[in-house]
């Protein structure tokens, strides 16, 4: 009993990282249609930059955190800004495959700038074990779990009371009838684009932290593995996206530990192959008519 | 119409032959050294998987992300075939033992194809490309865990089958069955289905059925593919069939234009070849591919040839027309 305690509490700490990757991955979905597989090199970068601000400059860690987010927001948004804008209107796979390449583009960036071998991430909070009825609890999990969950909620209610973000769900829903309400599309793309890719950052921060690693080819499988968890829930809903989240890390943890380590991937990707076979659009996806 | 076709097959059948020959002479004479023979090879078993793929992505219209699956599917039930006959020492002439690999590694393709697709299919665009993820993913991480076929550490000892000679002429005749495919009533009824499903199913085109068949011939023609991998590499490793190599399957079909079996033999051979000029630039190779990746999406979305086809014949009636339109221009009209 207690290791199966231990081991949620493990699942809750991966999940919520997966969690606030795949956000990112839905909020664009939602958006523009397109899986921006750029998203992984996303979380990698600032995890890198994260690892600079702790390492060469010993920043306090609440700016740790704040200049990795801010610098991959920028990022995203030149990245939107360059690579996918033009193609707005191309068909949906030729913007697919530009992700692709950005994709590649930024992960040979990183193996040119930061070389190959992994470096070591500094532990960024103080290391405490909490004892709660025969578990333990790191601070780590604690902080990690805490911080996932606090930028969901804000983020769920900047979608849901201001401005800006009610403008979000109307691009998302009809980008044409937006336009003639008076929104700016091109800048809530943007910004959308920019809080997803700031998230990315955080869930890339905490997952190095995890993980004590940052390394050029760290995003790809959290990346997919956190774009699984979007397409779980149902892609295209932010909390769809969170449950996802929790859903993958708690069957990866749980296959990990009850199973097989070296079979917990093809486990998960089973389950969703299963999910999807009898929930075509996802847990929390709603079914839409086809017209002819 | 009909002195049209026979003109138009004389003609594809010297290119091809032309081209056989030149490449020949040029090896015979070593003109051209072994590690650009290998390149050749590959980029002919790229053509296969290209031209597999297309059937999924461009007739049928689908966003498959797994091919590298059937690849591995191929490969690996191929080399366990040729493997077993050379164990059981029942001899063979190379030619007939890469026939029965080329064989088993096909069908057994095809039957994980059948098993697959019929699920699958119902599922739409991007819901469709992450199940196919998933299942690429399965049976790489099966072949990871299997020891029978050596697990993570690879599968040695694969006898060499391949070389130029025959990789070229089986190239040319999966690319010719996929062209006719293409032009059937079959494979007319699956672009029926990428143009508009709801409209096909109601002109009686059970679409269900060719969904699933698109999707079997593809995963044959991988799975064909795959097995000559194996027996030209004599080694298979389950690393190579990761996610990423679908991925540059996919990127090969949609570069060369989604539907243009042409687009996809000349986009094979670019992004073939084309990373091993710039391995000189070992450290930026991969940095230069991806941004003439994106500049091309951007300037050419819908890829090298479009939808259109390559044909040499018209190619070589227009060169005749434009030399005789030179030839009469002072002659005035026509």
């Amino acid at each position: 009993m207690n290791l199966f305690l231990q081991q949620l509490i493990n699942g809750l700490n991966v999940g919520s990282i997966y969690a606030l990757i795949a956000i990112g991955y839905t909020m664009v979905y939602g958006i523009i249609k397109l899986i921006n597989f750029a998203h992984g090199e996303i979380m990698m970068f600032g995890a890198y930059f994260a690892f600079i601000a702790a390492t060469s400059y010993n920043m306090p860690v609440w700016a740790i955190f704040l200049t990795s987010m801010i610098i991959m927001a920028i990022l995203g948004v030149a990245i939107e800004f360059i690579a996918y804008r033009p193609l707005r209107n191309a068909p949906r796979l030729s913007a697919l495959i530009t992700a692709i390449g950005v994709s590649i583009f930024l992960q040979n960036l990183a193996l040119l700038i930061f070389k190959a071998d992994p470096k070591v991430m500094p532990k960024l909070f103080p290391e405490k074990i909490f004892y709660l009825g025969g578990i333990e609890i790191s601070s780590t999990t604690l902080i990690t779990v805490g911080l996932a969950i606090v930028f969901m909620i804000l983020l769920d209610l900047y979608i849901r009371k201001t401005k800006q973000g009610r403008a979000m769900r109307a691009v998302s829903e009809d980008k044409d009838a937006a336009i003639l309400m008076g929104i700016n599309v091109n800048r809530t793309i943007s910004l959308t684009f920019a809080l997803g890719s700031a998230l990315g950052a955080l869930g890339g921060v905490l997952y190095s932290v995890a993980y004590i690693q940052v390394f050029p080819t760290m995003g790809v499988m959290p990346g997919l593995k956190a774009f699984i968890a979007a397409v779980l829930g149902g892609i295209g809903i932010v909390p769809g996206a969170m449950l996802g989240g929790f859903i993958i890390g708690m069957v990866e943890t749980m296959t990990k530990a009850y199973i097989s380590t070296t079979w917990a991937d093809a486990i998960v990707f089973a389950i969703l192959i299963i999910v999807l076979l009898f929930k075509p659009t996802g847990i929390l996806g709603k079914n839409t008519r086809e017209k002819v | 119409m009909d002195q049209k076709k026979k003109k138009s097959y004389l003609i594809n059948t010297a290119a091809i032959a032309l081209l056989y020959l030149l490449f020949f002479v040029l090896i015979q004479t070593k003109t051209i050294n072994n590690y650009f023979v290998g390149i050749m090879i590959m980029t002919c078993i790229m053509i296969i998987m290209a031209l597999s793929l297309n059937i999924v992505a461009g007739f049928l219209g689908q966003m498959a992300l797994g091919h590298a699956g059937f690849m591995a599917i191929g490969a690996y039930s191929s080399a366990m075939a040729t493997k077993a006959i050379v164990d059981a020492g029942i001899e063979m002439p190379s030619i007939l033992l890469l026939l029965v690999a080329l064989l088993v590694g096909g069908l057994v393709a095809g039957i994980f194809g059948i098993l697959i697709g019929t699920p699958t299919l119902r599922l739409r665009g991007d819901y469709l490309g992450i199940v196919t993820i998933g299942f690429a993913e399965i049976i790489r991480i099966f072949f990871i865990n299997f020891g029978p076929t050596g697990g993570a550490a690879g599968l040695k000892g694969i006898s060499k089958l391949v070389d130029f000679n025959n990789v070229f002429f089986i190239t040319v005749i999966v690319a010719v069955l996929i062209f006719t495919f293409g032009r059937s009533k079959h494979g007319r009824a699956i672009i029926s289905i990428r143009e508009d499903e709801i409209a096909s199913e109601s002109a009686g085109v059970p679409t269900t059925i060719y969904k699933v068949l698109g999707f079997t011939m593809a995963a044959f023609f991988a799975g064909l593919g795959g097995a000559l991998y194996a027996h030209y590499q004599a080694f298979l490793e389950p690393s190579k069939f990761a996610f990423m190599f679908s991925i540059e399957m996919f990127v090969i079909v949609v570069l060369g234009g989604l539907g243009s079996l042409t687009g996809s033999i000349l986009s094979a051979i670019v992004l073939t070849v084309l990373p091993e000029m710039l391995r000189e630039f070992s450290e930026y190779r991969l940095l230069i591919y991806s941004l003439l990746l994106i500049i091309m999406m951007i300037f050419r979305p819908q890829g090298m040839l479009g939808r259109s086809e390559f044909s040499l014949t018209d190619f070589i009636d227009k060169l005749i027309m434009r030399k005789n339109r030179k030839t009469t221009s002072d002659g005035g009209e026509k």
